[in-house]
């Protein structure tokens, strides 16, 4: 018999759907240490990220690399006086505690590119989540599919990007 | 222009053209540098036994930011750093794990020049490890008009990614 809790959309959820939500500052400025970790992870030499006077040329100065976007507002997973792990992308978290499903998965993910991300940048956030899917069962499980925008802008209020993922919730089978 | 760099411009791309390939050994280091880098600290990024135990996986694997940046850095060792990244979407298939060779390759979709005179270039990409299908992208990137051209020196309504 299938789950009562992946039969029925609760009211809760269907609150949040088109709301703005976790209106939120990034816990720390942008910074060059973790764009420079990032282009060295993925092994990328574009002279805008390593040579200041390219930076200048180019953009008016040093910049992040733009898929780095969400990285701003990952959280420490330690804080002083957090008693709570701090989760990024608190909606898809928020649905999978109140769907009861224990598993997730990010299948999609489209990023827009506004204004270019600067070191020294204060960037801010909410996350919107858009649609709930009925109940689907794929090979992973039963669950739901749900689709949440994530809206940044910089201090000055500029749009500098925006995600849309689709995520699957789901319980494994038994 | 300081003539440290080369860059490409619209006249040298043609719809149907494919760009160069990138093969990329992946080993835990990647995958663990890839998820640290991108601050994402969930364990089956870096622990092989959640990874096997909770998500039914071979082994850890490569993590959706970390991914974009591979997307990216393909997309900009093409065009050189005048390129810019308007939009990218990707699917994820399988995933990616230590031991692997991975693959990106591209093809020109589509070459355009909206209102604003900015040209855009339409690319679909894909990420394979032998012949599994890893990640599907589609990625939209400005690139020079001419020489003298810069995309990022576009602003507000002039920007239209």
């Amino acid at each position: 018999m299938a789950d009562q809790a992946i039969e029925e959309l609760p009211d809760e959820v269907k609150g949040w759907i088109g709301k703005e939500r976790y209106h939120e500052e990034g816990e720390f400025p942008v910074e060059r240490g973790y764009i420079w970790t990032t282009c060295s992870s993925v092994e990328n030499g574009n002279p805008l990220f390593w040579d200041d006077e390219v930076a200048e040329e180019i953009t008016d100065g040093p910049i992040a690399m733009p898929t780095m976007i969400s990285l701003w507002f990952r959280p420490h997973l330690w804080a002083p006086g957090r008693t709570k792990q701090a989760q990024p992308l608190q909606v898809h978290f928020d649905l999978k505690d109140t769907l009861r499903l224990p598993e997730a998965i990010m299948s999609d993910n489209t990023i827009v590119f506004g204004e270019p991300v600067r070191p020294g940048d204060r960037l801010k956030t909410c996350q919107i989540l858009h649609v709930v899917s009925d109940p689907k069962t794929t090979k992973l499980g039963t669950g739901r599919f749900w689709e949440i925008e994530v809206r940044y802008e910089n201090q000055d209020g500029n749009f500098v990007g925006a995600e849309h993922y689709t995520g699957f919730g789901y319980k494994r089978p038994e | 222009m300081s003539g440290k760099y080369s860059f490409l411009t619209v006249d040298q791309v043609e719809a149907g053209a494919s760009i160069p390939e990138l093969s990329y050994d992946v080993t835990a280091t990647t995958v663990v540098l890839g998820a640290l880098a991108s601050r994402d600290f969930r364990p089956m990024h870096h622990d092989r036994d959640f990874a096997q135990v909770r998500n039914g996986v071979q082994d850890i694997f490569l993590n959706t930011p970390n991914q974009a940046a591979w997307f990216e850095r393909y997309l900009t060792d093409w065009t050189g750093p005048k390129g810019r990244l308007g939009r990218i979407k990707f699917r994820m298939k399988d995933s990616v794990f230590p031991g692997e060779t991975m693959t990106f390759s591209g093809k020109v979709e589509q070459v355009s020049t909206d209102e604003t005179g900015c040209a855009w270039v339409d690319l679909a990409v894909n990420l394979t490890v032998g012949e599994r299908q890893v990640t599907d992208c589609s990625a939209r990137i400005a690139v020079p008009k001419d020489e003298s051209d810069n995309p990022w020196k576009r602003k507000n309504e002039q920007w239209k990614p």
